[in-house]
């Protein structure tokens, strides 16, 4: 089925980096990336340099989300443009350098891939962030690790969304993917959730290997989830809080929420109902740093995306 | 039941309730804006004024940063030296707020402190509901705790002992003649979970009807109580140089707390893939296992012996042998 003219030519993937401590209160990949900085043989691969690299290193030393402002929105072309100077945020002055050592971003000499580890207190498990639904090297490879891992489950989260996408610093490499694996509290190492973005890690790098080697990867087709919508947490005139996530939504990322179902509990007991059109599928649930970006959780919808064979250039 | 078998403890007049001592343990922020809202409603209904409620947010800088403290751990700054000692004119934020809590709910050991501070947290350790004081003896927070136990029989609902001397008692519930922290996990920090908010609500809504039924003469019932009383913590296995753990809380240890730990057990898993096994040589209960702010504290997890302790029955002194209060022994 897969007609030779139809295969898309990838360059080789040379130069991969893994990030962790974008987030620095974000465990495991603060203790990934630190281990494989002292020793690295298992992120070694035939014929590509892998790089681990902690991202932001005082509010991993603080373990803090972010010192001044938040590294994984720094990555604008305002911020990454703008005169270097010790007056710029922490943040500002690391996504500059970043983009310096992995990028420029958008350039030839940018990295292939950037893994970026993060973790999140919702009920996510493994999630793999996508930033095109045009990358068919990334497709390729979500698909290789979602096969890699079943039945163990692994979802794609696409979020292309023209407003909603954000900055991140995996975005300064030609294939940027997200790795978020939850649920884990901020500052909190568990050992289940460590180990299970290991095992992801190890599959990527191993598609990354046979890629290089010349392996062809046939046409595929990949579930996504595509972020459509972000829901605030209701609030008082005074921007205060006043519900939390409804107890029948709780931990229920990815499962589907129909219009009329209970949505916000407020604290006085009352029942706020979902009011959207259609069905969805909510994701990114009761993430804490998430309170101050006015998000209690995004809507998605499931969407199939293919991907045409690839094989290396 | 014999009159003379009934311990006659002194009213509780005024109750303190506070949240925000850490800033991002959220379900007692919130809750205590709540409660602050329904204030005037519940002071209409309480026409008796059985018992005076002050509601209190411990660390407003804290909560506003979202962080567990700014400059200090709020809820460590409740020492008799750090109460009374010359300080500078750059002491850390929360010492300054410390004295201030300790001027409105106490002074600590006086007749004016508080007669009950309940202080509101939560932790990322799955410990349900517990209530953690200083004494084993007193039967005010123990009546309390078996009252909570019969009113939310679907609760895991624990009583846990720091054996600390008065002298060296550190955290905010020390302030009052009686008191206790009200735990409540596994949350993670920043975030409020609905089913934890709900079940601190609750509990300090018994708790506050317990202490108008007290104060109003109601006799409760003695029994017994198992207490959880701490031993001693371990920390986690650490890099010489960088002092970075090297191992977590391993699969089988993680979530549970107050499971009996035996010797020889799974206690961390190396980043290796390595097991190391619980070297003590009695079988104790943990808890407080893998919570986010204790890392930096150098504790993994702490550990405990229960025990049985027998309760009296209570009964609210009568008002004509109105004394001056003395904390209870």
């Amino acid at each position: 089925m897969s007609s030779y003219s139809n295969t898309a030519r990838v360059n080789e993937a040379r130069r991969v980096a893994i990030f962790g401590g974008t987030h620095g209160n974000e465990m495991s990949g603060v203790t990934l990336v630190n281990l494989w900085m002292k020793n690295g043989i298992e992120i070694q691969r035939k014929g590509v340099e892998v790089k681990p690299f902690i991202t932001n290193p005082k509010a991993v030393e603080k373990c803090t989300r972010y010192v001044d402002t938040d590294l994984n929105r720094a990555f604008t072309p305002e911020n990454l443009s703008a005169p270097t100077g010790d007056d710029l945020p922490y943040e500002v002055q690391r996504a500059q350098e970043i983009n310096r050592m992995f990028g420029p971003k958008g350039s030839p000499e940018a990295y292939d891939v950037i893994f970026d580890l993060h973790n999140t207190t919702s009920n996510m498990g493994c999630t793999l962030i996508l930033e095109s639904s045009k990358d068919y090297f990334n497709l390729q490879m979500m698909n290789y690790i979602k096969k890699a891992i079943a039945p163990a489950s692994c979802l794609v989260l696409l979020n292309e969304h023209p407003l909603l996408k954000y900055s991140t610093s995996r975005s300064v490499a030609k294939h940027p993917v997200g790795l978020e694996v939850g649920p884990q509290p901020q500052g909190v190492l568990r050992s289940n959730i460590f180990e299970a973005m290991r095992v992801i890690l190890k599959h990527a790098l191993d598609f990354i290997e046979m890629f290089n080697e010349g392996v062809e990867f046939p046409p595929c087709s990949v579930e996504v989830f595509r972020v459509s919508e972000r829901i605030d947490y209701p609030r008082d005139a005074n921007g205060n809080i006043i519900a939390m996530v409804h107890p029948n939504l709780q931990d229920c990322d990815w499962e589907p929420l129909n219009p009329g179902d209970p949505m916000f509990q407020m604290f006085d007991g009352k029942t706020i109902h979902y009011q959207g059109s259609g069905t969805v599928y909510p994701t990114f649930i009761n993430e804490a740093a998430y309170y101050e970006k006015q998000q209690a959780f995004v809507t998605t919808r499931r969407e199939t995306l293919v991907a045409s064979s690839i094989r290396k250039a | 039941m014999e009159v003379d078998q009934v311990v006659r403890l002194p009213r509780l007049s005024r109750v303190a309730v506070c949240g925000g001592t850490h800033g991002n343990e959220l379900s007692g922020v919130y809750l205590v804006k709540e409660l602050l809202k329904e204030e005037r409603k519940v002071m209409e209904e309480d026409e008796k004024k059985l018992v005076s409620v002050l509601l209190v947010l411990s660390n407003l800088p804290a909560m506003q940063q979202c962080h567990r403290y700014v400059d200090t751990d709020l809820n460590r700054s409740f020492t008799h030296a750090t109460l009374n000692d010359p300080i500078s004119d750059v002491a850390p934020y929360e010492v300054i707020r410390a004295r201030e809590l300790n001027a409105m709910l106490g002074p600590k050991g006086s007749p004016e402190a508080v007669d009950l501070v309940c202080d509101l947290h939560n932790t990322t350790a799955n410990m349900g509901l517990c209530l953690i004081a200083y004494s084993d003896r007193d039967w005010i927070c123990m009546h309390i705790f078996r009252h909570l136990q019969r009113e939310m029989p679907d609760t895991p609902i624990r009583f846990i002992h720091f054996d600390i001397a008065d002298k060296e008692s550190f955290s905010l519930d020390s302030v009052g003649k009686h008191g206790f922290a009200l735990e409540l996990g596994p949350q993670p920090h920043g975030v409020v979970r609905s089913n934890i908010y709900t079940a601190m609500k609750v509990g300090v809504q018994h708790m506050l009807n317990w202490v108008r039924l007290f104060n109003s003469g109601t006799v409760f019932e003695g029994g017994f109580v198992d207490v959880y009383t701490l031993i001693k913590h371990i920390d986690y296995p650490r890099d010489s140089e960088t002092h970075n753990i090297t191992a977590a809380i391993h699969p089988h240890l993680q979530d549970r707390d107050f499971c009996l730990l035996h010797p020889e057990d799974p206690l961390f898993q190396t980043f290796s893939g390595e097991t190391l096994t619980y070297k003590g040589n009695e079988p104790l209960y943990p808890f407080f296992i893998n919570e986010g702010a204790y890392y930096e504290k150098g504790i993994a997890l702490y550990l405990a012996r229960k025990r049985r302790v027998v309760v009296p029955a209570i009964q609210v002194q009568p008002e004509q042998q109105g004394f001056a209060s003395k904390k209870e022994e």
